[in-house]
């Protein structure tokens, strides 16, 4: 399954994230998990939100540059080893990751690591043979982070 | 004192003689160049109506769209074998304005830059190096045949290398430079790191400052850090380049050599000539010119006679520092850069957006260009590295055509001003 990650072009100023954030917020988009890269006066915000397509629109709308870009979601255990494991399965099969980055759904027990490739197809192939689940939007926005029934 | 005193001190009735006689045979042999040919009958004038100086207003000013509509060679009054040299204005890899040169029109050039050279002081027992590109440039080639003629040690060292340059000074004595003015200011650093002190370690005496427009402060900082007398030197490639006009040793403005040239001052909009001492672009007519004879050559310099006779003795009049230009061309490093050809160049590449900005700063001693680009919306995928290639796209691009090698910074859509008929685009920060 593909999920959706939306990507800001912001410069490297006071006030541009602020930009993004207050737009997402007065829309009730919850923030999934945030990442930014930046390149000396410019950068990229990376977000996963519960609603990508509501993101992407309120986001244009106040004419920010702004992409939709599939990622791949992978849905694995949160333990010592659990993305080295992971990142072997892709290595072996000779895959390369552009960007990535993860958070965690539930201590100790699940956490998301998304991964931006070139190779969509043949990456979901590998996870699937290597019994991975992947998520998308509606899967990613489903998660509920925190499981009152465990306590 | 003097190179050729007859001419440098010749009273003013004499040359202004001197001048009709060569402005009438100037006016003869343009008529046989098809630009001139067809202007001259447009305006129903024959070379024989000149009958004096100021008849020569009768032609209307020749502009740079001239030579260039007239490219490659529309403006030759003579047969091609005539020819020895080109010669282009700096700065473009595209279609640069160029100019053929007989040899007589070389020695012409090399004698009046010879004669600048000696006002200035310099003599056969000096060593003279050349820091100037030498090229399609006129500052390197005009400057070292005239270091020849005057019969100096002549090094023609080139532009760059910095290093190379101070040691060249060091090893061989050299007594005098010819420099453009950021870059000898530029060099202050490589000689601090290098640990040598130009007024303990070094001979220098004389600095030939030109091809670029510079403030009587940075002639001072020159002269004080390389312990030198700095001397202006104006020139453009048009007018051959270097030895138009060059200051004596009083410092107190640039003799422009009215028996190679004829010089007017013009109110830019009107047209009409300004009074002496009033600022106003400089207007130029070759007088000794055989190749390529140009008549009212607006060099969109601004600047202003100065009244007076000079305490040197020559006759020649004065003209003051370059303060500006009446077009839009920046001139960075030496070298010319219209706006129009960076816009150009970033409107050929899709990624960009719609407008730009591009801004001058003074980093230490070192001339920036940094060209602020927008992003076009539509092509963004999100990725960081996409935008790193575009900006080395852009960055690579604009080097190959403007020669210098810019800051590009790549900005969201929409947070320019908008470009709107003759918006500014360029934010000069270099003003001292």
């Amino acid at each position: 399954m593909i999920a959706h990650q939306i990507s800001i072009f912001a410069e490297n100023k006071p006030g541009r994230l602020a930009k993004v954030t207050s737009v997402l917020a007065s829309k009730k988009i919850n923030i999934r998990a945030i990442t930014i890269s930046s390149s000396d006066e410019f950068g990229v915000i990376n977000m996963i939100v519960d609603d990508p397509d509501k993101a992407y629109r309120a986001l244009s709308e106040a004419g920010l540059t702004v992409s939709l870009k599939p990622v791949v979601a992978v849905l694995m255990p949160d333990r010592p080893g659990g993305l080295d494991k992971l990142v072997h399965a892709l290595s072996d099969r000779g895959i390369n990751i552009e960007n990535a980055y993860g958070f965690v759904l539930e201590s100790w027990e699940k956490a998301v690591f998304i991964l931006e490739v070139e190779e969509v197809e043949k990456t979901l192939e590998a996870l699937e043979e290597s019994n991975y689940k992947t998520l998308d939007a509606e899967a990613l926005a489903s998660i509920e982070p925190f499981h009152y029934m465990k306590y | 004192m003097y190179w050729e005193s007859s001419v440098e001190t010749m009273e003013r009735e004499a040359l202004e003689a001197l001048q009709l006689e060569r402005l009438q045979k100037t006016v003869s042999d343009a008529s046989l160049s098809v630009f001139y040919k067809k202007l001259f009958s447009n305006i129903d004038l024959e070379p024989a109506d000149i009958k004096s100086l100021d008849d020569i207003r009768r032609i209307p000013p020749t502009t740079k769209d001239d030579l260039r509509e007239a490219w490659p060679y529309g403006f030759l009054a003579v047969p091609k074998e005539k020819l020895v040299r080109m010669h282009s204005s700096s700065g473009t890899t595209g279609r640069a304005t160029v100019i053929f040169h007989t040899a007589g029109d070389l020695d012409a050039w090399t004698d009046v830059l010879a004669r600048s050279m000696y006002m200035a002081g310099m003599r056969n027992t000096d060593v003279f190096q050349n820091m100037m590109t030498y090229g399609l440039f006129t500052g390197g080639l005009g400057f070292h045949y005239a270091a020849e003629k005057i019969g100096a040690l002549t090094i023609p060292a080139g532009a760059g290398n910095s290093k190379r340059q101070i040691q060249l000074m060091k090893d061989f004595n050299t007594t005098v430079i010819h420099i453009i003015p950021s870059y000898a200011l530029h060099l202050t650093e490589v000689f601090e790191e290098m640990g040598v002190g130009p007024r303990k370690d070094l001979n220098l005496r004389l600095a030939f400052l030109g091809a670029e427009p510079h403030s009587e402060k940075t002639r001072q900082k020159i002269e004080e850090y390389y312990g030198v007398k700095a001397f202006n030197s104006y020139g453009l490639s048009e007018m051959n380049g270097p030895g138009v006009a060059f200051e004596c040793p009083l410092q107190n403005g640039l003799h422009i050599w009215e028996d190679n040239f004829l010089v007017e001052v013009i109110d830019p909009r009107t047209l009409e000539p300004v009074e002496d001492g009033q600022e106003g672009e400089l207007v130029l007519t070759t007088l000794k010119r055989e190749g390529m004879p140009i008549i009212r050559y607006r060099t969109k310099d601004l600047t202003r006679i100065i009244p007076g006779h000079c305490d040197c003795g020559r006759t020649h009049r004065r003209i003051d520092r370059i303060t500006g230009r009446t077009d839009d061309m920046l001139i960075l490093k030496g070298v010319n850069i219209f706006p129009i050809q960076i816009e150009k160049k970033l409107m050929e590449i899709p990624e960009v957006g719609n407008n730009f900005l591009i801004i001058l700063e003074r980093e230490g001693y070192n001339d920036l260009m940094i060209v602020r680009v927008e992003v076009q919306k539509e092509i963004f995928s999100g990725d960081l590295k996409q935008l790193e290639n575009l900006r080395r796209k852009i960055t690579e691009d604009l080097r190959s055509d403007i020669l210098i090698t810019p800051r590009v910074e790549l900005v969201e859509p929409n947070t320019l001003p908008k470009t709107e008929g003759k918006a500014v685009r360029v934010i000069d920060n270099r003003k001292e």
